[in-house]
Protein backbone atom coordinates (compact mmCIF):
# COMPACT_ATOMS: atom_id res chain seq x y z
CA UNK A 1 0.00 0.00 0.00
CA UNK A 2 1.21 3.63 -0.90
CA UNK A 3 0.02 6.64 1.06
CA UNK A 4 0.29 9.85 0.32
CA UNK A 5 -0.30 12.57 2.25
CA UNK A 6 -0.58 16.57 0.90
CA UNK A 7 2.17 16.52 -1.10
CA UNK A 8 3.29 19.89 -3.08
CA UNK A 9 5.97 20.32 -5.54
CA UNK A 10 7.05 23.34 -7.72
CA UNK A 11 9.94 23.92 -10.27
CA UNK A 12 10.98 27.80 -10.13
CA UNK A 13 7.15 29.38 -9.82
CA UNK A 14 5.43 26.65 -11.13
CA UNK A 15 3.51 25.18 -8.24
CA UNK A 16 2.98 21.40 -10.14
CA UNK A 17 1.34 19.81 -7.34
CA UNK A 18 -0.69 21.59 -4.64
CA UNK A 19 -1.28 19.22 -1.71
CA UNK A 20 -2.26 15.76 -3.14
CA UNK A 21 -3.43 13.21 -0.89
CA UNK A 22 -4.64 9.35 -1.70
CA UNK A 23 -4.28 5.72 -1.03
CA UNK A 24 -3.51 3.38 -3.00
CA UNK A 25 -4.19 -0.36 -1.97
CA UNK A 26 -2.38 -3.37 -2.62
CA UNK A 27 -3.31 -5.90 -5.51
CA UNK A 28 -5.30 -3.23 -7.03
CA UNK A 29 -4.63 -1.35 -10.19
CA UNK A 30 -4.96 2.51 -8.86
CA UNK A 31 -5.17 4.92 -12.51
CA UNK A 32 -3.95 8.02 -12.11
CA UNK A 33 -6.16 10.53 -14.68
CA UNK A 34 -6.04 13.96 -15.85
CA UNK A 35 -4.91 16.29 -18.73
CA UNK A 36 -2.06 16.93 -20.01
CA UNK A 37 -0.38 19.31 -17.75
CA UNK A 38 -2.16 18.34 -15.18
CA UNK A 39 0.52 17.08 -12.68
CA UNK A 40 0.45 13.53 -13.17
CA UNK A 41 4.06 12.64 -14.14
CA UNK A 42 5.43 14.86 -11.52
CA UNK A 43 3.22 12.80 -9.38
CA UNK A 44 4.41 9.62 -10.38
CA UNK A 45 8.11 10.65 -10.63
CA UNK A 46 6.95 12.00 -6.59
CA UNK A 47 6.06 8.31 -6.15
CA UNK A 48 9.31 6.54 -7.51
CA UNK A 49 11.47 9.02 -5.77
CA UNK A 50 12.97 10.46 -9.00
CA UNK A 51 11.65 13.98 -7.49
CA UNK A 52 11.54 15.14 -4.03
CA UNK A 53 7.81 16.72 -2.86
CA UNK A 54 9.45 20.23 -0.92
CA UNK A 55 6.42 19.32 1.28
CA UNK A 56 3.85 16.44 2.56
CA UNK A 57 5.12 12.24 2.86
CA UNK A 58 4.96 9.73 1.01
CA UNK A 59 4.86 5.91 2.56
CA UNK A 60 5.58 2.74 1.68
CA UNK A 61 3.70 -0.26 3.71
CA UNK A 62 4.00 2.04 6.37
CA UNK A 63 7.84 3.46 6.03
CA UNK A 64 7.95 7.27 5.19
CA UNK A 65 9.77 7.70 2.19
CA UNK A 66 12.06 11.04 3.41
CA UNK A 67 13.02 9.30 6.88
CA UNK A 68 14.65 6.16 5.25
CA UNK A 69 18.63 6.19 4.99
CA UNK A 70 20.14 5.90 1.61
CA UNK A 71 20.55 2.72 1.37
CA UNK A 72 17.39 1.74 2.65
CA UNK A 73 15.61 4.06 -0.15
CA UNK A 74 17.92 2.26 -3.08
CA UNK A 75 16.83 -0.99 -1.09
CA UNK A 76 13.25 0.47 -1.41
CA UNK A 77 13.86 1.99 -4.87
CA UNK A 78 14.62 -2.40 -5.85
CA UNK A 79 11.02 -3.15 -4.67
CA UNK A 80 9.68 -1.11 -7.72
CA UNK A 81 9.24 -1.96 -10.83
CA UNK A 82 8.56 0.95 -13.54
CA UNK A 83 7.03 0.86 -16.89
CA UNK A 84 7.78 3.86 -19.15
CA UNK A 85 5.81 5.40 -21.91
CA UNK A 86 8.07 4.82 -24.19
CA UNK A 87 9.14 2.04 -22.97
CA UNK A 88 12.82 3.01 -22.50
CA UNK A 89 14.45 -0.26 -22.94
CA UNK A 90 17.88 -0.29 -23.38
CA UNK A 91 18.88 -0.36 -26.98
CA UNK A 92 22.16 -1.78 -26.71
CA UNK A 93 20.76 -4.98 -24.84
CA UNK A 94 19.05 -7.95 -26.38
CA UNK A 95 15.29 -8.63 -24.91
CA UNK A 96 16.84 -11.13 -22.24
CA UNK A 97 19.62 -8.94 -21.21
CA UNK A 98 16.86 -6.22 -20.84
CA UNK A 99 14.57 -8.17 -18.64
CA UNK A 100 18.07 -9.60 -17.03
CA UNK A 101 19.94 -6.52 -16.57
CA UNK A 102 18.48 -5.61 -13.22
CA UNK A 103 19.13 -9.34 -11.55
CA UNK A 104 22.64 -9.03 -12.67
CA UNK A 105 23.03 -5.56 -10.97
CA UNK A 106 21.16 -6.50 -7.82
CA UNK A 107 21.30 -10.09 -7.26
CA UNK A 108 24.12 -12.92 -6.72
CA UNK A 109 22.23 -15.34 -8.62
CA UNK A 110 23.81 -18.35 -11.25
CA UNK A 111 23.54 -17.62 -14.73
CA UNK A 112 21.10 -20.44 -15.25
CA UNK A 113 18.99 -19.09 -12.38
CA UNK A 114 18.87 -16.10 -13.78
CA UNK A 115 18.68 -16.99 -17.36
CA UNK A 116 15.36 -19.55 -15.54
CA UNK A 117 13.67 -16.45 -14.50
CA UNK A 118 14.11 -14.30 -17.85
CA UNK A 119 12.73 -17.13 -19.53
CA UNK A 120 9.46 -17.09 -16.83
CA UNK A 121 8.67 -13.69 -16.76
CA UNK A 122 9.33 -13.56 -20.90
CA UNK A 123 7.18 -16.63 -20.81
CA UNK A 124 4.26 -14.70 -18.45
CA UNK A 125 4.28 -11.38 -20.81
CA UNK A 126 3.66 -14.13 -23.89
CA UNK A 127 7.08 -13.42 -25.64
CA UNK A 128 8.43 -16.77 -26.22
CA UNK A 129 11.10 -16.17 -29.44
CA UNK A 130 12.12 -12.67 -28.49
CA UNK A 131 15.07 -13.76 -26.71
CA UNK A 132 17.68 -12.46 -28.89
CA UNK A 133 16.27 -9.78 -30.44
CA UNK A 134 17.15 -6.41 -29.97
CA UNK A 135 14.30 -3.46 -29.02
CA UNK A 136 14.62 -2.15 -32.70
CA UNK A 137 13.47 -5.02 -34.14
CA UNK A 138 10.49 -6.04 -32.52
CA UNK A 139 6.63 -4.13 -32.47
CA UNK A 140 5.95 -1.25 -29.76
CA UNK A 141 3.49 -3.95 -28.15
CA UNK A 142 6.56 -5.76 -27.85
CA UNK A 143 8.61 -3.45 -26.44
CA UNK A 144 5.69 -2.45 -23.91
CA UNK A 145 5.78 -6.72 -22.87
CA UNK A 146 9.30 -6.51 -22.37
CA UNK A 147 9.40 -3.56 -19.88
CA UNK A 148 6.51 -5.21 -17.94
CA UNK A 149 8.73 -8.22 -17.92
CA UNK A 150 11.87 -6.00 -16.98
CA UNK A 151 9.29 -4.45 -14.44
CA UNK A 152 8.46 -7.69 -12.40
CA UNK A 153 11.70 -9.76 -12.95
CA UNK A 154 12.56 -8.59 -9.43
CA UNK A 155 9.35 -9.63 -8.05
CA UNK A 156 8.14 -5.69 -7.17
CA UNK A 157 5.81 -4.94 -4.44
CA UNK A 158 5.02 -1.58 -6.02
CA UNK A 159 4.15 -1.60 -10.16
CA UNK A 160 4.62 2.27 -11.85
CA UNK A 161 2.92 2.76 -15.62
CA UNK A 162 3.16 5.84 -17.34
CA UNK A 163 1.01 5.93 -19.87
CA UNK A 164 1.17 2.29 -21.10
CA UNK A 165 -0.94 1.86 -23.98
CA UNK A 166 0.43 5.24 -25.53
CA UNK A 167 1.28 4.56 -29.43
CA UNK A 168 -0.48 1.11 -29.55
CA UNK A 169 -3.44 -0.21 -31.03
CA UNK A 170 -6.85 -0.38 -29.23
CA UNK A 171 -6.45 -4.35 -29.28
CA UNK A 172 -2.72 -4.21 -28.45
CA UNK A 173 -3.88 -1.48 -25.67
CA UNK A 174 -6.48 -3.93 -24.17
CA UNK A 175 -4.12 -6.90 -23.85
CA UNK A 176 -1.27 -4.70 -22.48
CA UNK A 177 -3.75 -3.51 -19.80
CA UNK A 178 -5.74 -6.68 -18.97
CA UNK A 179 -1.53 -8.28 -18.50
CA UNK A 180 -1.06 -5.33 -15.89
CA UNK A 181 -4.28 -6.02 -13.98
CA UNK A 182 -3.45 -9.97 -13.96
CA UNK A 183 0.21 -9.82 -12.71
CA UNK A 184 -1.20 -7.36 -10.15
CA UNK A 185 -3.74 -9.60 -8.83
CA UNK A 186 -1.23 -12.39 -9.67
CA UNK A 187 1.87 -11.33 -7.55
CA UNK A 188 -0.71 -8.98 -5.30
CA UNK A 189 1.61 -5.70 -6.24
CA UNK A 190 0.28 -2.16 -5.35
CA UNK A 191 -0.10 -0.73 -9.14
CA UNK A 192 -0.24 2.76 -10.36
CA UNK A 193 -0.81 3.90 -13.35
CA UNK A 194 -0.89 7.09 -14.96
CA UNK A 195 -3.37 7.41 -18.01
CA UNK A 196 -5.56 9.46 -20.38
CA UNK A 197 -6.96 6.70 -21.87
CA UNK A 198 -10.92 6.27 -20.90
CA UNK A 199 -11.17 2.39 -22.15
CA UNK A 200 -8.02 1.58 -19.54
CA UNK A 201 -10.05 3.35 -17.09
CA UNK A 202 -12.99 1.00 -17.70
CA UNK A 203 -11.16 -1.48 -18.43
CA UNK A 204 -8.92 -1.74 -15.05
CA UNK A 205 -9.66 1.26 -13.22
CA UNK A 206 -10.53 -0.13 -9.95
CA UNK A 207 -9.51 2.95 -8.30
CA UNK A 208 -9.01 6.32 -10.21
CA UNK A 209 -7.78 9.67 -8.92
CA UNK A 210 -8.44 12.72 -10.80
CA UNK A 211 -5.65 15.31 -11.15
CA UNK A 212 -6.76 19.14 -12.09
CA UNK A 213 -4.08 21.73 -12.02
CA UNK A 214 -2.23 19.96 -9.53
CA UNK A 215 -4.96 19.32 -6.91
CA UNK A 216 -7.14 16.23 -6.44
CA UNK A 217 -10.14 16.53 -8.19
CA UNK A 218 -12.21 13.66 -7.16
CA UNK A 219 -11.41 10.12 -6.66
CA UNK A 220 -13.87 6.65 -7.09
CA UNK A 221 -13.97 3.55 -9.09
CA UNK A 222 -14.73 2.83 -12.48
CA UNK A 223 -18.05 2.46 -11.62
CA UNK A 224 -18.44 5.35 -9.76
CA UNK A 225 -16.82 7.17 -12.14
CA UNK A 226 -20.24 7.26 -14.56
CA UNK A 227 -22.35 8.44 -11.62
CA UNK A 228 -20.30 11.93 -11.13
CA UNK A 229 -20.89 15.00 -11.46
CA UNK A 230 -18.49 16.46 -10.85
CA UNK A 231 -18.22 18.82 -14.51
CA UNK A 232 -14.34 18.49 -14.63
CA UNK A 233 -14.50 14.84 -14.86
CA UNK A 234 -17.78 14.44 -16.91
CA UNK A 235 -15.87 17.60 -18.98
CA UNK A 236 -12.84 15.15 -19.27
CA UNK A 237 -14.48 11.70 -19.57
CA UNK A 238 -17.03 12.47 -22.06
CA UNK A 239 -14.82 14.74 -23.87
CA UNK A 240 -15.15 11.71 -26.99
CA UNK A 241 -18.40 11.19 -29.13
CA UNK A 242 -18.29 6.98 -27.94
CA UNK A 243 -18.23 8.02 -24.35
CA UNK A 244 -20.71 10.93 -24.88
CA UNK A 245 -23.31 7.89 -26.03
CA UNK A 246 -22.36 5.47 -23.11
CA UNK A 247 -22.92 7.81 -20.36
CA UNK A 248 -26.63 8.79 -22.49
CA UNK A 249 -26.85 4.78 -22.93
CA UNK A 250 -26.46 4.70 -19.13
CA UNK A 251 -29.16 7.62 -18.14
CA UNK A 252 -31.67 6.11 -20.68
CA UNK A 253 -30.96 2.57 -18.55
CA UNK A 254 -31.05 4.45 -15.15
CA UNK A 255 -34.37 6.04 -16.22
CA UNK B 1 26.01 33.10 -13.48
CA UNK B 2 25.25 30.30 -16.11
CA UNK B 3 28.61 29.35 -16.61
CA UNK B 4 29.58 29.07 -13.08
CA UNK B 5 26.48 27.48 -12.63
CA UNK B 6 27.38 24.65 -14.71
CA UNK B 7 31.01 24.53 -13.85
CA UNK B 8 29.23 23.57 -10.49
CA UNK B 9 27.40 21.20 -11.80
CA UNK B 10 30.20 19.54 -13.93
CA UNK B 11 32.08 19.01 -10.82
CA UNK B 12 28.99 17.40 -8.65
CA UNK B 13 29.00 15.64 -11.73
CA UNK B 14 32.57 13.93 -11.60
CA UNK B 15 32.07 13.49 -7.98
CA UNK B 16 29.10 11.72 -8.59
CA UNK B 17 30.61 9.15 -11.62
CA UNK B 18 32.95 7.99 -8.36
CA UNK B 19 30.60 7.15 -6.01
CA UNK B 20 28.46 4.00 -5.46
CA UNK B 21 30.06 1.47 -7.88
CA UNK B 22 28.47 -0.84 -10.39
CA UNK B 23 29.11 -4.59 -10.17
CA UNK B 24 32.95 -5.11 -11.50
CA UNK B 25 31.28 -8.03 -13.96
CA UNK B 26 29.44 -5.65 -15.48
CA UNK B 27 31.64 -2.79 -15.49
CA UNK B 28 34.49 -4.98 -16.62
CA UNK B 29 32.61 -5.49 -20.06
CA UNK B 30 31.32 -1.96 -20.25
CA UNK B 31 34.95 -0.73 -19.96
CA UNK B 32 35.79 -3.23 -22.75
CA UNK B 33 32.98 -2.10 -24.95
CA UNK B 34 34.17 1.87 -24.54
CA UNK B 35 37.75 0.64 -25.33
CA UNK B 36 36.44 -0.42 -28.51
CA UNK B 37 34.17 2.09 -29.00
CA UNK B 38 36.12 5.12 -28.04
CA UNK B 39 40.38 3.47 -28.31
CA UNK B 40 40.08 1.16 -31.09
CA UNK B 41 37.34 3.13 -33.29
CA UNK B 42 39.82 6.17 -33.01
CA UNK B 43 42.63 4.68 -34.31
CA UNK B 44 41.94 4.59 -38.08
CA UNK B 45 40.97 8.26 -38.53
CA UNK B 46 43.91 9.27 -36.14
CA UNK B 47 46.26 7.35 -38.24
CA UNK B 48 45.29 8.93 -41.56
CA UNK B 49 45.27 12.44 -40.02
CA UNK B 50 48.62 12.23 -38.42
CA UNK B 51 50.02 10.49 -41.36
CA UNK B 52 49.10 13.79 -43.77
CA UNK B 53 49.68 16.01 -41.42
CA UNK B 54 53.11 15.02 -40.53
CA UNK B 55 53.60 15.18 -44.29
CA UNK B 56 52.29 19.12 -44.62
CA UNK B 57 54.51 20.11 -41.53
CA UNK B 58 57.41 18.46 -43.11
CA UNK B 59 56.41 19.96 -46.39
CA UNK B 60 55.49 23.48 -45.26
CA UNK B 61 59.04 23.72 -43.04
CA UNK B 62 60.92 22.79 -45.98
CA UNK B 63 59.67 25.10 -48.57
CA UNK B 64 60.31 27.86 -45.66
CA UNK B 65 64.27 27.21 -45.62
CA UNK B 66 65.07 29.35 -48.32
CA UNK B 67 68.47 30.76 -46.58
CA UNK B 68 71.06 28.32 -47.31
CA UNK B 69 72.98 28.52 -43.72
CA UNK B 70 69.87 27.04 -42.12
CA UNK B 71 70.47 23.35 -42.00
CA UNK B 72 68.24 21.05 -43.93
CA UNK B 73 68.10 18.71 -40.85
CA UNK B 74 65.73 21.29 -39.83
CA UNK B 75 62.91 19.34 -41.55
CA UNK B 76 63.16 16.10 -39.53
CA UNK B 77 63.47 18.61 -36.05
CA UNK B 78 60.66 20.50 -37.00
CA UNK B 79 58.45 17.73 -37.89
CA UNK B 80 59.34 16.18 -34.79
CA UNK B 81 58.56 19.06 -32.71
CA UNK B 82 55.66 19.70 -34.14
CA UNK B 83 53.88 16.56 -34.04
CA UNK B 84 55.55 15.55 -30.37
CA UNK B 85 54.64 19.10 -28.78
CA UNK B 86 51.08 20.06 -30.31
CA UNK B 87 49.49 18.23 -32.91
CA UNK B 88 49.69 14.75 -31.55
CA UNK B 89 48.38 15.65 -28.11
CA UNK B 90 46.23 18.81 -29.07
CA UNK B 91 45.17 18.76 -32.36
CA UNK B 92 44.61 15.15 -32.24
CA UNK B 93 42.43 15.54 -28.89
CA UNK B 94 40.11 18.48 -30.93
CA UNK B 95 39.50 15.93 -33.68
CA UNK B 96 38.70 13.17 -31.12
CA UNK B 97 35.88 15.88 -29.61
CA UNK B 98 34.41 15.59 -33.02
CA UNK B 99 34.77 12.12 -32.85
CA UNK B 100 34.23 10.48 -29.84
CA UNK B 101 32.60 13.90 -27.98
CA UNK B 102 29.92 13.82 -30.25
CA UNK B 103 29.55 10.01 -29.97
CA UNK B 104 29.20 10.12 -26.30
CA UNK B 105 26.96 13.39 -26.01
CA UNK B 106 24.23 11.79 -28.49
CA UNK B 107 24.23 7.99 -27.07
CA UNK B 108 23.66 9.75 -23.80
CA UNK B 109 21.74 12.15 -24.72
CA UNK B 110 19.32 10.29 -27.13
CA UNK B 111 19.47 7.59 -23.62
CA UNK B 112 18.20 10.88 -21.55
CA UNK B 113 15.64 11.38 -23.92
CA UNK B 114 13.78 7.81 -24.39
CA UNK B 115 13.82 7.70 -20.74
CA UNK B 116 16.56 4.91 -20.03
CA UNK B 117 18.50 7.06 -17.62
CA UNK B 118 15.45 7.23 -15.90
CA UNK B 119 14.91 3.93 -15.85
CA UNK B 120 18.66 3.07 -14.49
CA UNK B 121 17.86 5.42 -11.53
CA UNK B 122 14.27 3.97 -11.16
CA UNK B 123 16.27 0.70 -10.81
CA UNK B 124 18.77 2.21 -7.69
CA UNK B 125 21.65 2.30 -10.40
CA UNK B 126 23.91 5.38 -10.20
CA UNK B 127 23.73 5.95 -13.49
CA UNK B 128 26.46 8.31 -14.00
CA UNK B 129 28.60 5.55 -12.54
CA UNK B 130 27.12 3.14 -15.14
CA UNK B 131 27.39 5.52 -18.09
CA UNK B 132 30.86 8.19 -17.26
CA UNK B 133 32.87 6.02 -15.37
CA UNK B 134 33.50 2.93 -17.91
CA UNK B 135 34.63 5.38 -20.53
CA UNK B 136 37.04 7.35 -18.10
CA UNK B 137 38.71 4.21 -18.13
CA UNK B 138 38.36 3.80 -21.98
CA UNK B 139 39.76 6.96 -22.25
CA UNK B 140 43.05 6.13 -19.61
CA UNK B 141 44.39 4.48 -23.21
CA UNK B 142 44.06 7.82 -25.25
CA UNK B 143 47.85 8.28 -24.40
CA UNK B 144 48.62 4.98 -26.83
CA UNK B 145 46.98 5.89 -29.82
CA UNK B 146 48.10 9.36 -29.46
CA UNK B 147 52.11 7.43 -29.01
CA UNK B 148 50.36 5.58 -32.30
CA UNK B 149 49.93 9.11 -33.94
CA UNK B 150 53.74 10.47 -32.86
CA UNK B 151 55.05 7.82 -34.86
CA UNK B 152 53.37 7.66 -37.80
CA UNK B 153 53.37 11.85 -37.98
CA UNK B 154 56.77 11.56 -38.38
CA UNK B 155 57.03 8.87 -40.89
CA UNK B 156 54.42 11.00 -42.93
CA UNK B 157 57.05 13.56 -42.40
CA UNK B 158 59.46 11.20 -43.39
CA UNK B 159 57.76 10.17 -46.84
CA UNK B 160 56.59 13.59 -48.09
CA UNK B 161 60.04 15.03 -46.71
CA UNK B 162 61.89 12.08 -48.69
CA UNK B 163 60.02 11.20 -51.55
CA UNK B 164 58.80 14.60 -52.48
CA UNK B 165 62.76 15.95 -52.38
CA UNK B 166 62.44 17.69 -49.85
CA UNK B 167 64.86 16.27 -47.97
CA UNK B 168 67.34 13.47 -47.73
CA UNK B 169 66.41 9.99 -45.70
CA UNK B 170 69.67 11.45 -43.50
CA UNK B 171 68.86 14.53 -43.01
CA UNK B 172 65.29 14.14 -41.96
CA UNK B 173 66.67 11.38 -39.42
CA UNK B 174 69.58 13.47 -38.37
CA UNK B 175 66.68 16.39 -37.30
CA UNK B 176 63.99 13.59 -35.95
CA UNK B 177 67.31 12.83 -33.34
CA UNK B 178 68.85 16.06 -32.61
CA UNK B 179 68.45 17.55 -29.37
CA UNK B 180 65.83 15.34 -28.25
CA UNK B 181 64.35 15.91 -24.85
CA UNK B 182 62.58 12.84 -23.52
CA UNK B 183 60.49 15.33 -21.02
CA UNK B 184 59.01 16.54 -23.82
CA UNK B 185 56.86 13.22 -24.28
CA UNK B 186 56.18 13.13 -20.78
CA UNK B 187 54.47 16.36 -21.07
CA UNK B 188 53.30 15.52 -24.54
CA UNK B 189 51.32 12.38 -22.53
CA UNK B 190 50.48 14.16 -19.04
CA UNK B 191 48.47 16.83 -21.53
CA UNK B 192 47.21 13.59 -23.48
CA UNK B 193 46.36 12.21 -20.35
CA UNK B 194 43.94 15.48 -19.02
CA UNK B 195 42.72 15.66 -21.99
CA UNK B 196 41.38 12.18 -22.27
CA UNK B 197 39.68 13.17 -19.21
CA UNK B 198 38.10 16.07 -20.33
CA UNK B 199 37.36 14.13 -23.70
CA UNK B 200 35.22 11.52 -21.54
CA UNK B 201 33.87 13.81 -19.11
CA UNK B 202 32.53 17.16 -21.00
CA UNK B 203 30.37 15.42 -23.69
CA UNK B 204 29.15 12.94 -21.13
CA UNK B 205 27.62 16.38 -18.47
CA UNK B 206 26.09 17.50 -21.82
CA UNK B 207 24.74 14.40 -22.97
CA UNK B 208 23.27 13.32 -19.03
CA UNK B 209 21.73 16.80 -18.56
CA UNK B 210 20.35 17.64 -21.74
CA UNK B 211 16.44 18.38 -22.02
CA UNK B 212 14.42 18.71 -24.84
CA UNK B 213 14.05 16.24 -27.78
CA UNK B 214 15.86 14.44 -30.97
CA UNK B 215 16.72 18.41 -32.28
CA UNK B 216 17.86 19.07 -28.78
CA UNK B 217 20.44 15.95 -29.10
CA UNK B 218 22.00 17.30 -32.02
CA UNK B 219 22.53 21.10 -30.59
CA UNK B 220 23.64 19.45 -27.40
CA UNK B 221 26.66 17.04 -29.49
CA UNK B 222 27.41 21.10 -31.11
CA UNK B 223 27.49 22.49 -27.65
CA UNK B 224 29.45 19.73 -26.26
CA UNK B 225 32.01 19.67 -29.31
CA UNK B 226 32.70 23.62 -28.93
CA UNK B 227 32.88 23.69 -25.04
CA UNK B 228 35.24 20.44 -25.23
CA UNK B 229 37.45 21.84 -27.54
CA UNK B 230 37.28 25.09 -25.88
CA UNK B 231 38.57 24.04 -22.19
CA UNK B 232 41.28 21.64 -24.48
CA UNK B 233 42.86 24.71 -25.84
CA UNK B 234 43.06 26.29 -22.52
CA UNK B 235 44.28 23.50 -20.52
CA UNK B 236 46.62 23.01 -23.45
CA UNK B 237 47.80 27.02 -22.87
CA UNK B 238 48.15 26.47 -18.68
CA UNK B 239 49.87 22.94 -19.10
CA UNK B 240 52.41 24.13 -21.26
CA UNK B 241 52.96 27.08 -19.01
CA UNK B 242 53.05 25.44 -16.20
CA UNK B 243 55.69 22.20 -17.34
CA UNK B 244 57.54 24.27 -20.16
CA UNK B 245 57.37 27.60 -19.25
Amino acid sequence: MIEVKNIHKSFGDAHVLKGISSVFDKGKTNLIIGQSGSGKTVFLKCLLGLFTPEEGTISYDGKIYDELSSKEQRDLRQEMGMVFQGSALFDSLTVEGNVMFPMEMFTKQSRSEMQDRVDFVLKRVNLIDAHHKYPSEISGGMQKRVAIARAIVMNPKYLFCDEPNSGLDPKTAILIDNLIKEITEEYDITTVINTHDMNSVMEIGEKIVFLKNGLKEWEGTKHEIFKTDNEAVTNFVYSSELFKKVRQMYIEERN
Amino acid sequence: MNYLASIGSYALMVIEVFKKPTKWRIMKALILKEIDELIYGSLGILVFISFFIGGVVAIQTALNITSELIPKYLVGFATRQSIILEFAPTFCSIIMAGKVGSYITSSIGTMRVTEQIDALEVMGVNALNYLVFPKIIAMMLYPFIIAISMYVGIFGGWIAGVFGGFSTSADFVEGVQLDFIPFHVTYAFIKTLVFAFILATIPSFHGFYMKGGALEVGKASTTSFVWTSVVIIILNYILTQLMLG
